[in-house]
């Protein structure tokens, strides 16, 4: 990532030690692609169709922002990128599978190799800092017992390691959308979609969070922000693409 | 990026020793408190639930002793009454009663199932009648049709058909009483009053669902927010299911526990009520078609079964709603011709 941006001062681990990076591989040349969608066309009721005939790629280990303007579809694709709502027409594959085909019940496992971030964080008000990140993985059915370190780094590495047992509500904005996301990537997700992460904090927040995602997509994960915050994307180089009146251009 | 590639040294010493060693890993608290409940206990309305569970479970354990108690009592009965059966020998013209009397004793010990057989006497007629004809009467100036008690071997009994052929042949004018008209009204009657009782015992459970059904809904759409989280991290229907489940299990067995003890202690009340109570003749009649109020082991049992299906039902009912709720739910939120 040729990312060059300023203002960041959390504590980067040292590679290789942040545990959500351990078990991925690099993706091999010639790799289909994470997420393929191949003339997607969405309508709402008999509405008129907000996405028409979408055809991309989201490659491995790849990062993206999804911009345009408010009302382009944005959270809509967003929401088909997690395979909570069904396309009208077209073909989406997921993880080399074509999602018409999965069955419903299978679904909720193929959703825990995405993590998603929202704007309004989305918290757990009862649950501590350190309970909200480690939700994803007492879905799954683990004990605490054998993840507790991983969360403890995490938090650490996103700098919350002194905000562990605190409760959502005496967090500032920041940190909750640093919460957010370390819930999003505790399970070492291959996908990690943000809905306007940086919408709800200041800019130098956003530099740090954007800075996030990027060590997160260096660790192998693939990103996709959706975003308007022109002066976040101008930070760094990467693949733009842009919705508007339903349809989808690409910058790379 | 070739470090990228180096799985890290995992120190396999405790976390406590870790952090001395990892400067990084210094500073956080490692302490962290038991987990929370997911769904925490005050976001699922305890209350009034509670109290909707214990009537639920007062009225069956009230209906479940009473049916109980009917059973037994007509068992009762109906033993007590097959262990007898009455011969009666109506006077008439030309009769030597006394000697009717012995002849359909001896006929009625010759079959076989007949245990013993015995004359209701002069003096023990005369006291039969004393309510309506007083006390001094001569009881052989009066037409009294007389009895023979026949008492029958109540495992092996008679072949009732086959005594009244021979009473019939040997003494035209007695008729053989084996009750059997009344012990099979009574029978009818207590088959009648179990079968109420069992589809009283139903409509409170089904009650009882449906209730668990409005009330898991109502908590469902009160955690919405909590549901919302869980579809985002991945979770299946079930394991949301089981968050709500258990909470709804303690409602359950909680409300239960609370109806069962106070049919107990309905049932111990009336119990003394029949013992002490003076003999009127309302506490008589009770007793009678009553028997005892008596919850003896069984019906302690009884009540154990009912908090037990009731709690399980309570829960199991959570967990099928929750599961089927989510699905309707995930059906509705995919499908983007359902919304505007």
């Amino acid at each position: 990532m040729r990312a060059n941006c300023d203002g960041g001062d959390i504590a980067l681990p040292i590679w290789g030690r942040a545990p959500w990076g351990i078990g991925i591989a690099f993706a091999r040349v010639g790799n289909p692609a994470l997420i393929h969608f191949e003339n997607v066309g969405l309508r709402y009721g008999m509405g008129p169709e907000i996405l028409r005939d979408l055809t991309f790629d989201i490659p491995k280990r790849s990062f993206q922002f999804l911009t345009g303007p408010s009302g382009a579809g944005k959270t809509t694709l967003l929401r088909l990128l997690f395979m909570s709502l069904q396309p009208t027409r077209g073909l989406i594959n997921m993880f080399q599978r074509d999602i018409a085909t999965i069955p419903r019940e299978e679904l909720p496992l193929l959703r825990r190799r995405v993590g998603i971030v929202f704007q309004d964080f989305r918290l757990l008000d009862h649950l501590t800092t350190f309970e909200n990140v480690a939700l994803p993985l007492r879905v799954r059915g683990k004990e605490e017992a054998t993840y507790r370190r991983d969360v403890l780094e995490l938090l650490n590495w996103v700098g919350l390691g002194d905000r562990i047992n605190v409760l959502p509500a005496v967090l500032s904005g920041g940190e909750k959308q640093r919460v957010a996301i370390a819930r999003a990537i505790i399970d070492q997700p291959q996908l990690l979609l943000a809905d306007e992460p940086t919408g709800n904090v200041d800019p130098p927040m956003a530099r740090r969070l954007l800075r996030l995602f990027m060590e997160l997509n260096r660790l192998g994960t693939a990103v996709v922000i959706a975003t308007h915050d022109l002066s976040l994307m101008d930070q760094i180089d990467a693949r733009r693409m842009i919705l508007s009146q339903g349809r989808l251009d690409i910058y790379d | 990026m070739t470090s990228l590639q180096q799985k890290p040294a995992r120190p396999t010493a405790e976390g406590a020793d870790e952090a001395a060693e990892d400067k990084r890993a210094s500073r956080p608290q490692l302490q962290v408190r038991a987990m929370a409940p997911i769904v925490p206990p005050a976001n699922v309305s305890a209350n009034a639930l509670t109290i909707v569970i214990a009537i639920m479970a007062f009225l069956a354990c009230l209906t479940l002793g009473a049916v109980s108690m009917i059973q037994d009592t007509a068992a009762n009965w109906q033993s007590q009454i097959s262990r007898e059966i009455t011969i009666q020998i109506k006077p008439a013209d030309g009769l030597d009663m006394q000697d009717a009397l012995e002849t359909a004793r001896e006929t009625a010990l010759a079959i076989p199932g007949a245990r013993d057989a015995q004359i209701v006497g002069d003096a023990a007629t005369a006291r039969l009648l004393e309510p309506w004809l007083g006390d001094n009467f001569d009881i052989d100036q009066l037409p009294v049709p007389r009895l023979v008690i026949v008492t029958i071997d109540h495992s092996d009994p008679p072949d009732f058909d086959a005594m009244r052929a021979a009473l019939a042949q040997a003494v035209p004018a007695a008729y053989l009483d084996d009750h059997r008209t009344w012990v099979d009204r009574l029978v009818s009657m207590a088959r009648t009053t179990v079968l109420i009782g069992v589809c009283v015992l139903a409509l409170v459970f089904i009650a009882t669902v449906l209730t668990v059904v409005f009330a898991t809904r109502g908590a469902l759409t009160g955690n919405q927010h909590i549901v919302e989280v869980l579809h985002f991290v991945g979770a299946e229907a079930r394991f949301v299911a089981s968050q709500f489940q258990n909470h709804f299990l303690i409602i359950g067995i909680k409300g239960a526990i609370a109806g069962g003890v106070l049919a107990a202690l309905v049932f111990l009340a009336a119990n003394f009520w029949t013992g002490y109570a003076p003999a009127t003749p309302e506490s008589d009649q009770a007793m009678a078609l009553f028997g005892a109020f008596r919850i003896g082991l069984s019906g302690f049992f009884g009540i154990l079964a009912i908090i037990a299906v009731i709690g399980l039902l309570t829960a199991l009912t959570t967990r099928i709603t929750v599961i089927r709720t989510i699905r309707e739910i995930d059906v509705v939120r995919s499908d983007p011709s359902r919304m505007e």
